[in-house]
């Protein structure tokens, strides 16, 4: 495909996603069959070879994170993609390439789990993404988007945060986003002022010898070099946090949710309009850094907040680590590949708004 | 006067981490050697694997990257994929390529990429205190088999240039040992045309290593060597076992 500035495109979140990574530079692909993402590899396979790029159908999950390690350590723009299972044996990969401070982008379109669990949208993989995922002390940077848009946009702003921070950025969107067609603009421009990878592997010409790795074996050097990587975490989460705040002004309930739910709590807002209930949304976009302040200043003002997820309860617990008790927290969820529908939703809503008129009676 | 034997300039001068009769320095100065005769110290990248080699980039002076254990051809692969005129060769013990790295180096293989492995197999994981390895002869004693390797308990020793000699990617599998002049001559030689093999862009190469732990295998170097002379080449012979010059 030929994308130029104003042409629009009917696209799955899988394919805008793997052609915003041909835009934003990528010239490196490895992946491993896994649905709900499969598109993501297909489109791969047939314009990396149009752009010059590689692209490897690898052997397992492990070699396909270890060549994006190799690649982002000889100074190439490069991806993985996967789906939550697959995610889970990338780990190991994703966390040193955290403890070897490399820039990725990796995507995770969730399914249901645990284990083989199903191959439906689900939120679940909240958790691993935000928290870390492997082992060690590090954190990727995670992004969510709740549209084929903003899954293009996001992967096109991924490489340039990975660069930036030489971090490895996660993009967290789930079976439905990948698998759904919308249209899609490519207009992103790629960031010009981002410093020379002075540190990339491409043999020692002119220059002292690069070494790529996270091991500090002598005591004391690991402590060092940690507490490097979480005065990083620390600028990311001053700089790169991102939400969409909608009618959080007057509201007397406050949704928070990301990705697919967003989506669907979109249309709880409209639909609670028209009975007269004051809702508004926080969605966050990046899930770390996590948008602690400004759901801690909504919480100052609402009576309650809702966290909805298509999960048993994860981001519920950063919400209420955001809120800090200044009011109740309550949650919606849906989990192993069910999705909330807008009157699930807003039954809780108005549920809720019971529980408050009976705590007003009580009080009065 | 000029000196007829020196330090290679790719090998740092440093103290040795390697215990006493380790054969990781002697393969560590072939490499280094073979990279000043070739003169691609300012093209080539190196891989470090999991275990005692981890800190190889501390003796050879290149661009050299870690890999975690049994990822090195993974590692490797994604390097030489956005630097396909550079040589990149990983250096690998053998429970980091013949146990958890078994897929990597068979699929690396058969895809020919064009790169080199320096298999360093010496029978035992030496970095975790000597435990079994996939290449352990049956009846050695390691810390897992303290009876000997039993093959009903414990399977048979791996052959890997065997594997991957037959793999239809390969270019040139070789096996050698460091246990006298002759034979680190021998290892040099095959190891160089391992980097040839790579620089003429004809594919995947590996040179298998014969190496000592005389730490883990409990004897001294003199015996350690004699061990593999005596012993482990039974199991492992030596010998080319795939050239792309003969096949041709």
């Amino acid at each position: 495909m030929s994308t130029n500035k104003d042409q629009k495109f009917l696209l799955t979140g899988n394919e805008a996603s793997a052609e915003a990574a041909i835009l934003a530079g990528c010239r490196y692909y490895y992946g491993y069959p896994i649905t709900p993402q499969n598109e993501i590899m297909t489109h791969m396979s047939i314009r990396m070879p149009q752009v010059g790029g590689t692209f490897i159908q690898v052997e397992s999950e492990l070699a396909a994170i270890y060549m994006v390690y190799g690649s982002a350590a000889a100074g190439g723009r490069t991806m993985t993609s996967s789906s939550s299972p697959g995610i889970s044996l990338k780990q190991e990969g994703i966390s040193y390439l955290a403890g070897s401070e490399l820039p990725c982008v990796i995507i995770n379109m969730q399914r249901g789990g645990p284990g083989l669990g199903d191959i439906s949208p689900a939120q679940s993989d909240y958790f691993q993404a935000v928290k870390g995922g492997g082992h060690g002390d590090y954190h990727t940077i995670v992004l969510a988007p709740s549209s084929v848009q903003e899954a293009a946009d996001l992967v096109f702003d991924a490489f340039d945060l990975a660069d930036c921070y030489t971090n490895p950025v996660m993009i967290l969107g789930d079976a439905q986003l990948g698998q759904m067609m919308e249209p899609v603009i490519f207009d992103k421009k790629q960031k010009t002022d981002l410093s020379a990878k002075t540190w990339a592997l491409t043999g020692a010409r002119g220059r002292k010898r690069n070494i790529v790795k996270s091991f500090y074996p002598v005591k004391g050097e690991l402590e060092v070099f940690n507490t490097k990587l979480q005065k990083k975490y620390r600028e990311v989460e001053a700089e790169e946090v991102r939400y969409e705040e909608i009618d959080t002004q007057n509201a007397d309930i406050v949704i928070v949710a990301y990705g697919t739910s967003a989506r669907i709590c979109r249309e709880v807002l409209r639909d609670a309009k028209k009975k007269n209930l004051k809702i508004g949304m926080i969605r966050p976009i990046t899930l770390w850094p996590f948008p602690s302040v400004i759901i801690g200043r909504v919480a100052e003002r609402v009576q309650s907040m809702l966290t909805v997820e298509m999960s048993a309860g994860q981001m519920i617990e950063d919400v209420r680590l955001s809120v800090n008790g200044k009011c109740p927290v309550h949650f919606y969820g849906r989990t192993g590949g069910g999705i909330p529908s807008p009157k699930e939703i807003l039954n809780k809503i108005i549920e809720l708004s019971t529980i408050k008129e009976k705590v007003t009676c009580a009080t009065s | 006067m000029e000196p007829t034997y020196k330090k290679p300039e790719t090998l740092i001068d440093t103290p040795t981490h390697y215990c006493p009769g380790c054969g990781h320095g002697i393969v560590h100065r072939l490499i280094a050697e073979i990279i000043d005769e070739l003169d691609i110290k300012e093209k080539t990248i190196g891989l470090a694997p999991v275990g005692c080699a981890v800190l190889a980039y501390n003796y050879l002076d290149i661009d050299m990257c870690e890999a975690a254990h049994g990822r090195p051809p993974a590692v490797a692969t994604g390097i030489k994929r956005v630097h396909p005129d550079n040589v990149v060769f990983s250096y690998q013990g053998d429970g980091d390529l013949a146990a958890i790295g078994t897929a990597e180096i068979i699929h690396t293989a058969n895809r020919g990429e064009n790169i080199t492995v320096i298999f360093v197999n010496n029978a035992v994981y030496g970095m975790t205190n000597g435990q079994m390895a996939p290449t352990t002869l049956l009846n050695q004693r390691t810390l897992t088999t303290p009876q000997g390797r039993d093959p009903i308990a414990d399977g048979y020793p791996l052959r890997m240039c065997e594997i991957l000699s037959i793999i239809d990617g390969s270019r040139f599998i070789a096996r050698t040992s460091i246990t006298s002049p002759k034979n680190i001559n021998k290892a040099k030689e095959m190891i160089k045309k391992g980097f040839q093999t790579q620089i003429e862009k004809r594919g995947f190469s590996l040179i298998e290593v014969l190496s000592t732990c005389p730490v883990y295998w409990h004897m001294t170097p003199c015996e350690s060597m004699k061990y593999i002379d005596d012993q482990m080449t039974k199991t492992f012979p030596l010998g080319i076992f795939k050239d792309w010059e003969i096949d041709n």
